[in-house]
């Protein structure tokens, strides 16, 4: 009885505030313009399905690409990183610079240098979504038990093996983890680039849609957004208790 | 008789934060093939500190360490250890578990995947032995403290080494447990004939199963007596009650007591 509560509670509570918007909008008389109801959103996404299915794939694309990057890079530095305790002592101060720089800034220089499209867009998903996956496949690594280093040093293992049959499997629920949020960071930065220098994408056709005064139509793009986000969210969280259920089941939790 | 494990005036000082922390000073010890050592004394005193130097883990900082016959200068590759976490690796099996010193260990490292039917073939008889028969596929974490810290021995002695190392293997478990895992320990033994040093803070744990036990002074530790223990073998778990025991676990205590007075 809970249980389908439970289950259904997410879509009663989404539909509640769809519900409650469309109330306030028509009771207070809104002007569509500067706030449509959720009908006149909705007619728009009838009204307006193939531009804006076709720029959802183009952000789609930009964020997926960014993220493989993030994660190429991001994983193998994280095991450079994790590796030795001098080069994360180096690095890390780098590192927590360039996090603190908020990407938008970077995006004209992008622009500078590869013009108005996809590669900013992809590259600043890259640039935003690679920092956690680094700190989690370090972190993993760097909070091996010692004991367990012991046994399998006693036993004559080089640093490499207990990579391998210790460090790098015990990173796993650390990465898998790290990828939902990078996933998400990895859309907000193509969002962002796509809103200030692209010539397709969700970010562009709500800018579009905005100085064409296309109300309706500028939050049928922000409706496509949190719908693209959700499913992104949703699929790598699916993979991660799929890849890592091990560490459901035992004490060790990844991200702690 | 030439020692299987000898210290001979070993120190070592720690270098922290703080400045030097002098763990061991002048430690001498020694220990024969197949024999059974027990080490007691006081929390800090270098125990742990002991383990890591007879097996190489660290280097002394004066003194000499030798392992059947040569000396010690980095890990020793023949010892299997256990601590009183059994630290396994939760996304392995409990036979993959046991395995896995065999990944990395010579020569069986080199033939791991050929004879690998045959390996696991011999951690599920090792299993058996200790009391875990048809286990071998569960996960660590569906097994209580006690059969993970039996899974932990099997792991140290999968590989059949020439020398066990145990650090408060047992510290952890309640009294029933602990005392049905001595009796595992003693029969492992007493069947394969390895040399064991045992750190332990239960004296009548070191009792019951060695057969010389020594005893550390306070920080920094070094070992102000040896006392052998000649109860007869095979020991049964009602020795524990025998006059003879008994005055062993007090002489011990005495000792403790004074060595923690300072
Ligand atoms: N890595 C380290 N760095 C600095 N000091 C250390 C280190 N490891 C141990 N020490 C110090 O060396 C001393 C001996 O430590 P050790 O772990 O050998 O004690 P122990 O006898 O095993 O104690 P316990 O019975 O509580 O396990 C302690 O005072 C400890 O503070
Ligand atoms: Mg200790």
């Amino acid at each position: 009885m809970t249980s389908t509560l439970e289950r259904l509670s997410p879509w009663l509570f989404t539909i509640g505030l769809f519900v409650a918007w469309e109330l306030v909008c028509r009771l207070a008389k809104v002007d569509p313009f500067i706030m449509p109801a959720p009908s006149q959103v909705f007619l728009a996404v009838g009204q307006y399905w193939r531009p804006l299915l076709r720029h959802s794939g183009v952000t789609l694309w930009t964020t997926m690409a960014g993220f493989a990057l993030a994660v190429a890079f991001g994983v193998a530095l994280g095991l450079v990183v994790g590796w030795s305790r001098a080069i994360y002592r180096g690095i890390y101060p780098v590192m927590i610079g360039f996090n603190s720089i908020p990407k938008v800034a970077v995006v004209p220089i992008l622009v500078v240098w590869f013009g108005i499209g996809e590669i900013p867009a992809i590259l600043t998903a890259f640039l935003i979504s690679f920092f956690p996956i680094v700190v989690n496949v370090a972190t993993g690594l760097a909070t091996m038990e010692p004991e367990l280093e012991d046994v399998l040093r006693a036993l004559g293992a080089r640093k490499m093996d207990i990579m391998l049959k210790v460090g790098i499997p015990r990173a796993q629920p650390y990465l898998f983890g790290s990828l939902k949020v990078a996933i998400t960071l990895a859309f907000v930065g193509a969002v962002v680039s796509e809103t200030i220098a692209a010539n397709a994408g969700l970010g562009f056709l709500m800018v579009q849609a905005g100085s064409n005064f296309q109300m309706p139509l500028v939050f049928a793009g922000l409706l496509g957004l949190a719908v693209e986000g959700i499913a992104m969210y949703a699929v790598f969280a699916a993979i991660e208790r799929r890849m890592t259920r091990w560490a459901f089941r035992s004490s060790m939790s990844a991200g702690t | 008789m030439s020692a299987f494990v000898e210290l001979d005036k070993v120190s070592l000082a720690y270098r922290g934060a703080s400045g030097e922390v002098l763990a061991l000073r002048d430690t001498s010890l020694k220990v024969a093939k197949g024999e059974f050592a027990a080490v007691v004394g006081p929390s800090g005193c270098g125990k742990s500190t002991l383990m890591k130097l007879v097996t190489g883990l660290v280097a002394p900082t004066a003194g000499t360490v030798g392992v059947a016959g040569a000396r010690v200068t980095g890990p020793v590759k023949l010892a299997g250890m256990a601590f009183q976490n059994p630290s396994l690796l939760p996304w392995r099996s409990v036979i993959d578990n046991v395995l896995l010193p065999l990944e990395i260990v010579e020569p069986h490292r080199g033939r791991f995947r050929a004879e690998r039917k045959r390996y696991a073939a011999a951690a599920g008889a090792l299993l058996g032995t200790v009391g875990l028969d048809g286990f071998g596929h569960r996960f660590p974490w569906e097994l209580s403290g006690g059969m993970q810290q039996r899974v932990s021995l099997c792991r140290a002695l999968i590989h059949e080494p020439a020398l066990l190392m145990l650090d408060e293997p047992f510290a952890a478990l309640d009294a029933f447990t602990r005392e049905e895992l001595w009796c595992v320990l003693r029969d492992l033994w007493q069947k394969i004939g390895f040399t064991v040093i045992l750190v332990t803070h239960d004296l009548r744990e070191a009792a019951f199963l060695a057969d010389t036990i020594h005893v550390m002074s306070a920080r920094p530790g070094r070992i102000v007596a040896t006392r052998r223990v000649d109860l007869a073998r095979p020991r049964d778990l009602s020795v524990c009650f025998e006059p003879a025991f008994v005055d062993i676990v007090h002489d011990l205590r005495g000792r403790i007591a004074e060595v923690r007075q300072g």
